[in-house]
C-alpha cells in the first residue's frame, strides 16, 4: 500500500510533461520554479518549536462510553473558538453557510451502512463526535488541483494552504465523511472572539480540523483531546508503544467506512 | 472572413443587443457574487457543487457531439454533412467557451485560477479536465477556421489540417469521458460511482448537441436563408434517436444495479430524484419529465413519417434538449450530493442570482455563437454565389 503510493507520487513527475502540453495550449509558458512539479512540497505550515510533538502518524482514539452531550459541546467550543470557525447560524441563522470542523452526530449518521439495527438505547442515542479522520490514503488530497490540500509527509496530518486554495470544492466532493466546510462568504463578521494566535481565513477557501498542528507544533496536545475530559485520546499510530496503539490493543474499536480504502487515523471504541 | 460579421440587418442587431444586455446583467450580479463569495447562490455546506458545474458538464456534452459530424463527414466522407459539419465545429466552440466561464464562475478564488498551472496536479481530474478543453476549443477552432476560409477561397484546405480534424474525433470523445471521471471516480459518492457514467454522458451528448443542431439550423434557415439540408437533418436525427435510446438503456442499467442490489448508498439517490427522500422532493416532478419527454422524442424520431414531418421533428429535438438537460443539468449533478455521506438530506435549490448568472453566461455564449454562424452563412453564401 504504503510502497505502491510512493511510487504513483513518483510517476507525478509525469506532469512535467502535463505542464509543458497545459501551458502550451493557454500560451503560457511557467517559468522553471514553477516547473518544479510535485517535489516541491508544499510550504510547512507551523513551525516546530524545540519542545514540539513528534509522531509518524498522528491518529485518535474516541471512547464514546465516555461521552455526553455536554462534553462534546465543550470540544467543540473549544476547537471552533481557537481555530476562529465562524458560527454563521449563531450569527446569521443561515444553515447553509455552516462552518464546523468537529460536531456530534448519531451513530446512524456517523456511521451510515454499519448501524445495527437493534442498537441499545444508550448507543442509538449517543452523541458521536465527528470530525477529520486524517485518512492515511485521503482521496480529497487526490482531488484537489493545485495540491492546496495535501498530507504531511513526516507526520500523516491532512493540511491545506489556504492561500493556494481556489475554492473549486473537489475536495468536498471526493471526502466521503463530509468532514470539509466552505467559506460561501467573509467569516469575519461571524467570529465572536478572534483569537489572534490562528489566522483567519477568507471567503471561497475550503477548511476543515487540522488536527492542531499549530498546537502540536509548540508541544500542546489537541484542544478537543484536552477538553475531552480522557475520552479521546491522542498519538502516534506507527509507535506500538504508544498509549494509543496500546488501547486499541486492549479494545474493539472501528473506524467510518473502512471499506472505501481511506484508512482513517480517527478510531471509535462504541 | 471577421468582416462578414459587421454587416447583418437591423434585426441581427437586435438580436446581438439582447444579448450583450443579458449578458451585462448577469455580469454586474457576477461583480455582486465576487463580492459577498459563492453565499447568494443556493449552494450548501452538503451540496456544494450546483447549476453552474452542472451546466458545465451539460455543455462539455453539446462540445463534444461536434464529433457525430466531424467523423462522418471526414472520415467516411459523407458528403450530406458538407454544409452542416462547420456549424457543429463552431457550437463546440460556443459550448467550451461556456464551460469555461461555468468553471470560473463557481470558483470560491477565481483570481487564483491560474494556481492549477503553477501547481500542475496530474493526480487530479480537474487538471487533466483543463487540458483536454483547452486542446478542444484550439482545435475546433483552428479545424472550422481554415476549412471555411478554404471553402470560400476554392481551395482544398492545408494539408496540416487533416491529422488535427482526426486527432479532434479522439479528443471529443475525451473531453466528456474526463468530465464524467470528475464525478464516478470519487468514493462514497454512490449515485457517481459507476463505470457507466462515462458511456452515459457520452450518450445523452451526443443526443442533446445534435438536436440542439437541428433546432439551430431551422433558426438559420429561417433568418439567413441558409439551408444545411433535409437529408443532413434528417441523418442528424436518427443520430439523436438512437443516441437517447443509449442514453435511457444506461440509465435502466444504472437503476437495475442499483435498485436490485439494494444497496442504500446507490439506491436512495435514485429515490430521492424520482420519489423525493424523507418529505424532500423538489426534483421529482422534473425528473419524471425528463423521462417523458425523452420517451416521447424516442417515439417521434423513431417513426419516419414524424421524423420527416418538420413541426414534430422541432418538437422531438426541443423535447430532447430540455429532457437531456433536466436530466444532467437537474439531476446529475446535486442528485449526487442528496442525501449527504452521513445520509443526512438537506435540498439545493439555486437561487435568482445564481439563474442570472447563468443565464448571463449563456447570453455571451450565444452570442460568441451568433458571431461565428453569421460567419459561416456569409462565407456559404458568398460561395454559393459565385458558383
Ligand atoms: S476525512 Fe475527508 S477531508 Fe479528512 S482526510 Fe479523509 S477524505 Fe480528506
Ligand atoms: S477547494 Fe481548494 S483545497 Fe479543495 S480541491 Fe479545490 S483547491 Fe483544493
Ligand atoms: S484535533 Fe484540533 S482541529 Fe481537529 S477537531 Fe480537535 S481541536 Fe479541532
Amino acid at each position: 500500500m504504503e510502497n505502491s503510493r510512493r511510487r504513483f507520487l513518483k510517476t507525478a513527475g509525469f506532469s512535467i510533461l502535463g505542464v509543458g502540453a497545459g501551458s502550451m495550449l493557454i500560451g503560457l509558458a511557467p517559468g522553471p520554479s514553477e516547473a518544479a512539479g510535485p517535489a516541491a512540497e508544499t510550504k510547512p505550515v507551523f513551525v516546530d518549536r524545540p519542545d514540539a510533538k513528534h509522531a509518524r502518524r498522528w491518529g485518535m482514539v474516541i471512547d464514546t462510553r465516555g461521552l455526553d452531550a455536554r462534553t462534546c459541546r465543550k470540544m467543540e467550543e473549544a476547537c471552533h473558538s481557537i481555530h476562529n470557525v465562524p458560527d454563521h447560524i449563531g450569527k446569521f441563522g443561515n444553515k447553509n453557510h455552516e462552518i464546523k470542523w468537529i460536531w456530534d452526530t448519531e451513530f446512524k449518521h456517523a456511521f451510515p451502512g454499519q448501524e445495527a439495527e437493534f442498537l441499545s438505547d444508550r448507543l442509538e442515542n449517543a452523541p458521536v463526535p465527528v470530525l477529520c479522520n486524517h485518512c492515511d490514503n485521503p482521496p480529497c488530497v487526490r482531488a484537489c488541483p493545485t495540491r492546496a490540500t495535501f498530507k504531511r509527509e513526516k507526520d500523516g496530518i491532512v493540511l491545506m494552504d489556504f492561500h493556494r486554495c481556489i475554492g473549486c470544492r473537489f475536495c468536498m466532493a471526493a471526502c466521503p465523511f463530509g468532514a470539509r466546510s466552505f467559506n460561501f462568504r467573509d467569516p469575519r463578521p461571524a467570529i465572536e472572539d478572534e483569537n489572534p494566535e490562528f489566522p483567519t481565513r477568507m471567503k471561497g477557501v475550503v477548511e476543515k480540523c487540522n488536527f492542531c498542528a499549530e498546537r502540536l507544533a509548540v508541544g500542546k496536545m489537541p484542544a478537543c483531546v484536552e477538553a475531552s475530559g480522557g475520552a479521546l485520546t491522542f498519538g502516534d499510530l506507527n509507535d506500538p508503544d504508544s498509549d494509543i496503539r496500546k488501547l486499541l490493543a486492549d479494545e474493539y474499536a472501528i473506524r467510518r467506512k473502512p471499506n472505501l480504502g481511506t484508512f482513517p487515523s480517527v478510531f471509535y471504541i462504541v | 472572413m471577421l468582416e462578414k460579421a459587421l454587416k447583418g440587418s437591423k434585426t441581427y442587431w437586435m438580436w446581438l443587443l439582447a444579448l450583450a444586455v443579458v449578458f451585462a446583467v448577469g455580469f454586474v450580479v457576477y461583480l455582486r457574487q465576487l463580492e459577498f463569495g459563492l453565499g447568494i447562490t443556493g449552494m450548501s455546506r452538503d451540496v456544494t457543487w450546483g447549476f453552474y458545474i452542472a451546466q458545465f458538464t451539460f455543455l462539455v456534452g453539446v462540445a463534444a457531439s461536434a464529433v457525430m459530424l466531424v467523423l462522418p463527414y471526414y472520415l467516411h466522407d459523407y458528403k450530406t454533412f458538407g454544409k452542416i459539419t462547420v456549424l457543429g465545429e463552431f457550437l463546440a466552440v460556443a459550448s467550451v467557451l461556456m464551460c469555461m466561464l461555468f468553471i470560473i464562475v463557481d470558483l470560491g478564488q477565481p483570481m487564483r485560477l491560474l494556481n492549477v498551472i503553477f501547481y500542475p496536479t496530474p493526480n487530479s481530474m480537474l487538471f487533466w479536465d483543463m487540458i483536454v478543453l483547452n486542446g478542444y476549443l484550439f482545435l475546433n477552432i483552428v479545424i472550422g477556421w481554415n476549412v471555411l476560409d478554404a471553402e470560400r477561397n476554392n481551395t482544398a484546405p492545408e494539408k496540416w489540417i487533416k491529422p488535427l480534424i482526426y486527432l479532434s474525433i479522439p479528443w471529443a470523445v475525451s473531453i466528456h469521458t474526463v468530465t464524467a471521471f470528475l464525478y464516478c471516480g470519487l468514493p462514497g459518492r454512490g449515485f457517481w460511482l459507476t463505470a457507466v457514467l462515462a458511456p452515459r454522458f457520452l450518450a445523452s451528448a451526443f443526443a442533446a448537441g445534435p438536436a440542439f443542431l437541428i433546432l439551430l439550423s431551422f433558426i438559420i434557415r429561417r433568418f439567413t436563408g441558409f439551408d444545411a439540408g433535409t437529408r443532413a437533418r434528417q441523418t442528424l436525427a436518427k443520430i439523436v434517436a438512437y443516441a437517447v435510446l443509449a442514453n435511457l438503456f444506461f440509465f435502466l442499467c444504472e437503476v437495475f444495479v442499483a435498485v436490485y442490489s439494494q444497496i442504500p448508498e446507490h439506491m436512495s439517490h435514485l429515490q430521492y430524484l424520482f420519489f423525493g427522500l424523507h418529505g424532500h422532493d423538489a426534483l421529482v416532478p422534473w425528473m419524471w419529465s425528463s423521462m417523458a419527454l425523452m420517451v416521447l422524442a424516442v417515439i417521434f424520431l423513431i417513426i419516419p413519417a414524424a421524423r420527416q414531418n418538420e413541426t414534430t421533428l422541432i418538437f422531438s429535438c426541443a423535447f430532447v434538449f430540455v429532457g437531456t438537460w433536466i436530466d444532467k443539468g437537474l439531476g446529475m449533478i446535486s442528485g449526487g450530493f442528496v442525501p449527504n455521506p452521513l445520509h443526512e438530506v438537506n435540498e439545493y435549490i439555486p437561487s435568482i442570482p445564481e439563474i442570472v448568472i447563468t443565464i448571463g453566461v449563456y447570453a455571451l455564449g450565444f452570442l460568441v455563437l451568433t458571431l461565428l454562424y453569421k460567419v459561416v452563412t456569409g462565407v456559404k453564401k458568398e460561395v454559393a454565389g459565385q458558383g
